[in-house]
């Protein structure tokens, strides 16, 4: 106890330099993401000409507006040590709901909300179950996941929802935009503004990484735990519940197996952005990043000609590489803080 | 050691199990994965002993129970009462019963057995499983019931005939010819199918390529065969990719549901809406927003209530006796004629039904 009291101060006196750092450590790592993202697209275009036409730029955002939204949920989550594994099942369910009020003669913005509010309620219910109930988010989460996914199976059965169903008002949002960018990217280019806004600078976002970091710590340290893991889950679900809506905008048609197996390609997305499982570090910028590296992977493929069997394989290889760097980083901050610690400690005695 | 090695055999017994079990499950009929083709699998174990007389007389008040794979399933609901009013009309009582899974193959084969005590003249069924039936079909025709399979085979020694929703060569042709007459017979083209290791996909694929072989099909050109796993988001990008790499692509066949109309909502979305065609086979619910918008002029299916009349027709000539489901027999089917059963006790429905803006309307499936 005597220890870990002692270098507290010397870490403080420390800490702007060290703050700068790690800063910058981040900012790289989202940077990395973005230069290999740019290569990618780069050599691509030189390949085929065609690739970042108007046409392909827009359709590089659309493909990644969903995923991108999800992640950024997600990313919420793991951000406190935690994980959704529910995701594919609540986009699924989501965008069902959202279909049928739409088929009934429904107002589209009522929809959208019909979704965001049905899958704040599934967040509630995961992080109730995760917060109060103590048990691993892993164990939870994956019941979630085949309960809500048994709820669409029942409640759908083997209707679906089809473009026919749908106002062509709201269709053609999921489709048409600003120029070269759609609606619903710049739909997702605010939730992820926002987000990673309230994430740096308010002070219930800072206790996210807090929690992530050091559960127990962050208790000691007066961070209301439950409600904060309910507020992330909740804003997870939330965005899982959007992301169904624009589902259903962008492909017109959903039935009881959407979003089925969609929360590992969610995950990969966090991981690859940088965002590390063990908690406490990374940003939804850099989940954003990944999802858009992803979802550029399987269009870049196609588009110079190579087969599809690959994608996964290399998605494989990015999820492992991602890790891979996130250790090193991990050990070099260590290092340093150690050292800087040994340093301030020496100096405060000396 | 051995204890371990028990166990992992054992374990990819079971996963081994689990997928014989989930293939069965995917081939519905909603969907186009391996419908058409699982009867040729082992030999012709139909062939009767019993002789037919064609001339016999139609039996009246026979009972003809149909077992879809699954009740309350768009597809089969529309086929099943194709069936109904095929059989009524012909002055036999029709019944149906069935899971309310897709992928129940236990209960399929409870009903099985319960239509058996019930004494049933005749089954109609679409097996969830080509082997998991076989027993409780046997013992089903060994008590005098006749087994007709519609839209999904059980191995061929299992029934007495297998009604198919069309042949692959059919399907694989008609969709050339229907894509060649929209591109005005020239320009580049490519297939956007399901999975590379989908059979019943690269069967057709195979009669499209031998289509294309012919003369008049000189200026078509098959640039590519993409891949889009029956997934929405991946077959979005593979059109994508297809049409950035061959910017004068004229065409696309997609000769799976899913497919199909995730290139449509592409097409409708893009520029190239109007400008590049797609056919293949697709359902009029799935499609209907698309020919109205002008992305798709026509795309074609069997029409699964002709199946279900098929197959309620088939069932009763069986049972009358004017068939023994030898290959070579001839049997009439109200107004849909003459068919004859073929190798392997297979009747084929016919060539698929081309639906466009004319009529789609009559369509609701």
């Amino acid at each position: 106890m005597t220890m870990t009291t002692k270098p507290a101060p010397a870490a403080a006196a420390g800490a702007p330099p060290t703050a700068g750092f790690l800063d910058r450590v981040l900012k790289v790592r989202e940077l990395a993401i973005a230069a290999v993202l740019v290569l990618m697209l780069t050599a691509t275009q030189l390949d085929n000409s065609a690739f970042l036409s108007q046409q392909g730029i827009k359709d590089l955002l659309l493909n990644a507006t969903i995923l991108v939204l999800v992640a950024v949920g997600q990313a919420t989550v793991v951000i406190t040590r935690n994980v959704d594994l529910s995701v594919g099942s609540v986009l699924g369910i989501t965008a069902f709901a959202a279909g049928d009020f739409l088929h009934g003669g429904g107002n589209p913005v009522l929809a959208v909300v019909i979704a965001v509010a049905i899958g704040a309620g599934f967040g509630l219910v995961n992080g109730a179950l995760v917060s109060l109930g103590q048990v691993p988010a892993l164990v939870v989460t994956l019941g979630t996941l085949y309960i809500i996914r048994g709820l669409d199976s029942i409640w759908v059965g083997s209707r679906q929802i089809t473009a026919a169903d749908l106002p062509s008002g709201f269709v053609s949002f999921g489709h048409d935009g600003l120029s070269v960018i759609p609606y619903l990217a710049l739909l997702t280019a605010l939730v992820l503004v926002a987000a990673a806004y309230y994430l740096r600078s308010y002070r219930s976002g800072r206790d996210l990484y807090a929690l992530g970091s050091s559960p127990e710590a962050a208790r000691l340290a007066g961070v209301p735990v439950r409600k904060r893991i309910l507020a992330a889950y909740v804003t997870c679900g939330a965005l899982a519940g959007l992301a169904g809506a624009l589902y259903l905008a962008r492909f017109g048609n959903v039935d009881s197996g959407t979003g089925n197996g969609y929360e590992l390609t969610v995950v990969s997305a966090v991981v690859v952005g940088g965002v590390a499982f063990t908690g406490g570090s990374g940003s939804v910028y850099g989940a954003a990043l990944g999802a858009l590296l992803l979802t550029s992977i399987n269009s870049v493929l196609p588009s110079i000609g190579v087969s599809s069997v690959w994608v996964q394989a290399i998605d494989g290889v990015l999820l492992l590489l991602a890790i891979a760097v996130d250790r090193i980083v991990a050990l070099r901050v260590a290092g340093l803080l150690r050292k800087r610690a040994a340093q301030t400690r020496s100096a405060t005695h000396g | 050691m051995h204890a371990r090695t028990t166990a992992v055999r054992r374990a990819v017994a079971a996963v081994a199990a689990v997928s014989v079990v989930a293939l069965g499950a995917a081939a519905c009929g909603g969907t186009t994965k391996k419908s058409t083709d699982s009867g040729s699998s082992s030999g012709n174990g139909s062939a009767a002993t019993a002789s037919a007389n064609p001339a016999a007389a139609t039996k009246k008040g026979l009972t003809i129970a149909y077992l879809p794979k699954q009740v309350n399933n768009p597809y089969f609901t529309i086929s099943d009462n194709g069936g109904k009013q095929a059989v009524e009309a012909l002055g036999e009582k029709y019944k149906e019963v069935g899971t309310s899974s897709g992928t129940d193959t236990a209960g399929q084969v409870s009903y099985v057995n319960t239509l058996t005590q019930q004494q049933v003249n005749a089954i109609a069924v679409s097996a969830q499983d080509p082997g998991a039936l076989c027993t409780a079909l046997n013992q089903a025709r060994k008590n005098g019931v006749k087994v007709v399979t519609y839209d999904s085979d059980t191995k061929a020694d299992c029934r007495d005939l297998f009604v198919s929703q069309a042949s692959a060569e059919d399907l694989g042709r008609t969709e050339v010819q229907l894509l060649a007459k929209q591109i005005g017979g020239k320009g580049q083209i490519a297939i956007l199918s399901a999975a590379q290791t989908a059979t019943n996909q690269n069967t057709w694929i195979g009669y499209m390529k031998d289509e294309l072989k012919k003369p008049e099909y000189k200026d078509i050109q098959l640039v590519k065969v993409a891949y889009g796993n029956d997934d929405a988001q991946a077959s979005f990008q593979q059109t994508q990719g297809l049409l950035q790499q061959y910017p004068n692509l004229k065409g696309i066949i997609s000769p799976t549901t899913v497919g199909i109309k995730a290139a449509a909502q592409y097409l409708s979305g893009s520029k190239y809406k109007g400008k590049v065609q797609l056919t293949g086979l697709g359902t009029p619910n799935d499609m209907r927003a698309y020919l109205a918008n002008g992305t798709v002029q026509s795309f074609e299916l069997w029409d699964p209530a002709k199946l279900g009349a098929l197959a309620g027709y088939t069932a009763v000539a069986l049972a009358s006796g004017q068939i023994t489901g030898a290959p070579g027999q001839t049997f009439t089917a109200g107004d849909l004629g003459s068919f004859t059963v073929g190798q392997d006790g297979v009747v084929v429905l016919g060539k698929p039904t081309v639906f466009d803006g004319t009529n789609i309307g009559q369509y609701h499936f």
